[in-house]
């Protein structure tokens, strides 16, 4: 099992024909991902290699039967195609996108209230169910199919990091999501941490968080309430200066909240067990699940 | 992107919102002759830097006649002001700001911002005006009213009730007091900023809201829509080697410490800085060459790494993921034959062609030390420094 995205899911993608559509089109054709459209709006007609390309993503939809959108589209546009792809109805939307204006997000998050739509990202690797299914630009290979572990993170290269330590202890995932640093994004820590939790292939789970927001607190608190299973914490940021973007858009101390320092210390009180050293990740994990 | 304060009265004007007569000067003379054009004394002299606490480090002045005004613009003007927000080197006051002075009944606070957390841009209200803000939270947060608005339904006239009703503002004030919120947030979402905020607005014995001070923060994201905000950076108060880098296309950001590092991914970067100081050194700086980064961009980290004299050892952590480690290698071995490295460099390389990228570094007979994990990277750190 696993959550959000499976062998079943079936992927359209916005922009496609742009330089990274098709490359990573292609890199999750190899994986095993049923990519079934692209969209393109005044290339409908073409292909893509051997994917359709349309017009609109109501039309894809129709034509194609695809439930999960990723979107390659760039940061002035992206906005607007998270808003199409929800519009046609698409299960899960995944966006990839990084530097999308905060105001565009906040009227795409607010707009999302009550709606079908899954959107994770944007700023965002994109998601992998190991084995099954990858939508995003993440390597397939670090991975480990079969489970037991959930990865949720802000983060796109330290997730790598996190899941390679993990693969390197033999220990499998179930899915890998990366939240995305901007500060709106659509699917966030509780989100995840609830679907790992009714996952019953999931056994437990490692978040990465970091600096800036109080998502990680939220999430603290919803794990001490909900979560019958381990969850290892790690936040990125104890050196970070206050006030600065560290380069995520969403990656800043302001004034006293949003340190690593009150995260971890969130974390702890709520029964995460915290991992202070990334170098020993793998190790801790082996430890804490005890698989 | 952060400007003026002088840039964001200039910008309040276009919005209805009234602020105190004046104008920047850039030298004790133009001080001297706005003064005089303002027709009055006393008026007050302001150092114009991008950080907040410009009165309590000595930066904003009263000045009482046309000799005060010469004497206390030319020590604020080149004086190094350091406030809480500056770091303790300061910033250099290169312009001050000339005002006519107020007569203050009362000062209130007020702000628009993005609410992370409830995901709604919110209007902050309060009568602790002219204090720092995030202490009266702290210790009296039944002082701050808030009130929160979807962003796609907008500003309605309830947002404003509610905002006066919060601050208990007499019926005669809260038109005058609506028509600058309404400005506020129409300014707010005209130009993507991340902050508007005024500290203090006050109300004038002749019954005027006044806005005495103005901070506008702008979302980067969004500054392909603005052209003309762009304008209004000012780079001379930015860190030189942060303006080089932005160039390249580079994300560093200059800190204290004696070991650079070269990371990619944001996340990591932060995670490799933890890393150093774990390992018992300082990390000198952030600085992350992207997911797509080539030779060139790792040759300009290289550099303005090296730029910063404190700096003793490199720290290049990369994980590769699409981007090839041996392709990376071969940028590194370029750049540092190019650059001329002079301090020890550790590398940790992992992910897609790890192997062959720790073998082009190792035939390079350059003194690159790699480390197979970030256990051992962080020992060889913790070794050297």
């Amino acid at each position: 099992m696993s959550i959000f995205v499976n062998k079943d899911t079936r992927v359209l993608v916005q922009g496609i024909t742009g330089r990274e559509g098709q490359f990573h089109t292609r890199q999750c054709i190899a994986y095993g991902t049923k990519v079934v459209a692209g969209v393109t709006p005044g290339k409908g007609g073409q292909k893509m290699d051997e994917v359709p390309v349309f017009n609109t993503v109501e039309e894809a939809v129709k034509e194609t039967g695809a439930n999960c959108s990723m979107i390659f589209v760039p940061p002035a546009f992206a906005a607007d195609a998270i808003l199409e792809a929800v519009d046609a109805s698409v299960e899960v939307v995944v966006a990839i996108t990084e530097g999308i204006p905060a105001q565009d997000m906040l009227k795409v998050k607010n707009y999302l209230r009550g709606k079908r739509t899954r959107l994770i990202g944007p700023n965002c690797p994109g998601i992998i169910t190991p084995g099954e299914c990858k939508v995003g630009i993440m390597p397939g290979h670090i991975h480990k199919a079969g489970g037991p572990i959930g990865v949720v993170s802000r983060s796109g290269t330290l997730t790598y990091e996190v899941v390679y330590q993990l693969t390197q202890k033999g220990l499998g995932q179930t899915t890998c999501l990366g939240i995305g640093g901007d500060p709106i994004i659509g699917t966030n820590f509780i989100d995840a941490l609830s679907a790992f939790e009714a996952d019953p292939d999931t056994r437990g789970v490692v978040m990465v968080g970091e600096i800036g927001g109080d998502a990680e607190e939220k999430a603290a608190e919803f794990v001490k309430e909900n979560m019958s299973k381990p969850v290892i914490g790690f936040i990125a940021g104890l050196t970070a200066p206050p006030g600065r973007r560290m380069g995520h858009a969403g990656a800043i101390i302001s004034g006293k909240s949003g340190t690593a320092e009150g995260k971890i210390k969130a974390m702890k009180e709520a029964g995460i067990y915290v991992c202070e050293d990334l170098g020993s990740l793998g190790e801790f994990a082996l430890e804490v699940f005890k698989v | 992107m952060k400007i003026h304060e002088y840039q964001a009265k200039d910008l309040f004007k276009d919005f209805n919102i009234p602020v105190p007569r004046g104008k920047v000067a850039f030298s004790p003379e133009e001080a001297l002759s706005i003064a005089e054009e303002l027709g009055g004394y006393p008026v007050v002299i302001k150092a114009q830097v991008h950080a907040g606490g410009r009165g309590k480090a000595g930066g904003v002045k009263l000045a009482h006649s046309a000799e005060e005004v010469k004497d206390l613009a030319s020590s604020i003007l080149g004086m190094r002001l350091v406030t809480h927000q500056t770091g303790p080197e300061g910033k250099l006051v290169r312009k001050v700001l000339v005002e006519e002075a107020l007569d203050i009944e009362k000062e209130y606070y007020v702000s628009v911002i993005l609410d992370r957390s409830t995901e709604k841009i919110v209007l902050m209200m309060s009568e602790a005006g002219g204090m720092d803000i995030e202490e009266v939270a702290e210790k009296t947060p039944e002082k701050i009213v808030k009130v929160a608005v979807d962003p796609l339904i907008g500003l309605w006239p309830q947002h404003l009730r509610r905002g006066c009703a919060g601050l208990g503002l007499p019926r005669e004030r809260q038109k005058g007091f609506m028509a600058i919120m309404r400005g506020l947030y129409r300014l707010y979402v005209s130009y993507d900023c991340s902050l508007v905020e005024i500290n203090p607005l006050v109300l004038t014995a002749q019954g005027e809201f006044i806005a005495l001070d103005a901070k506008i923060n702008f979302d980067d994201n969004a500054l392909f829509r603005h052209e003309e905000i762009k304008g209004l950076r000012d780079i001379e108060e930015e860190d030189p080697l942060e303006v080089e880098a932005s160039k390249y296309g580079l994300n560093y950001i200059k800190m204290d410490g004696n070991v650079g590092n070269i990371v990619n991914g944001a996340g990591l970067a932060m995670a490799t800085m933890d890393l150093i100081k774990r390992a018992g050194a300082e990390p000198a700086n952030f600085l992350d060459v992207g997911g797509g980064a080539s030779s060139e961009m790792v040759e300009n980290g290289f550099r303005i790494i090296l730029s910063d004299e404190n700096v003793r050892a490199i720290f290049i952590n990369i994980f590769g993921g699409i981007l090839r480690c041996d392709v990376l290698a071969k940028g590194v071995v370029a750049a540092a034959e190019k650059v001329g490295v002079k301090v020890p460099v550790v590398v940790r390389m992992e992910g897609t062609n790890a192997e062959e990228g720790r073998k082009i570094l190792k035939q390079s007979g350059l003194d690159l030390r790699t480390a197979k994990d970030l256990k051992e990277a962080a020992k060889m750190i913790a070794e050297i420094v």
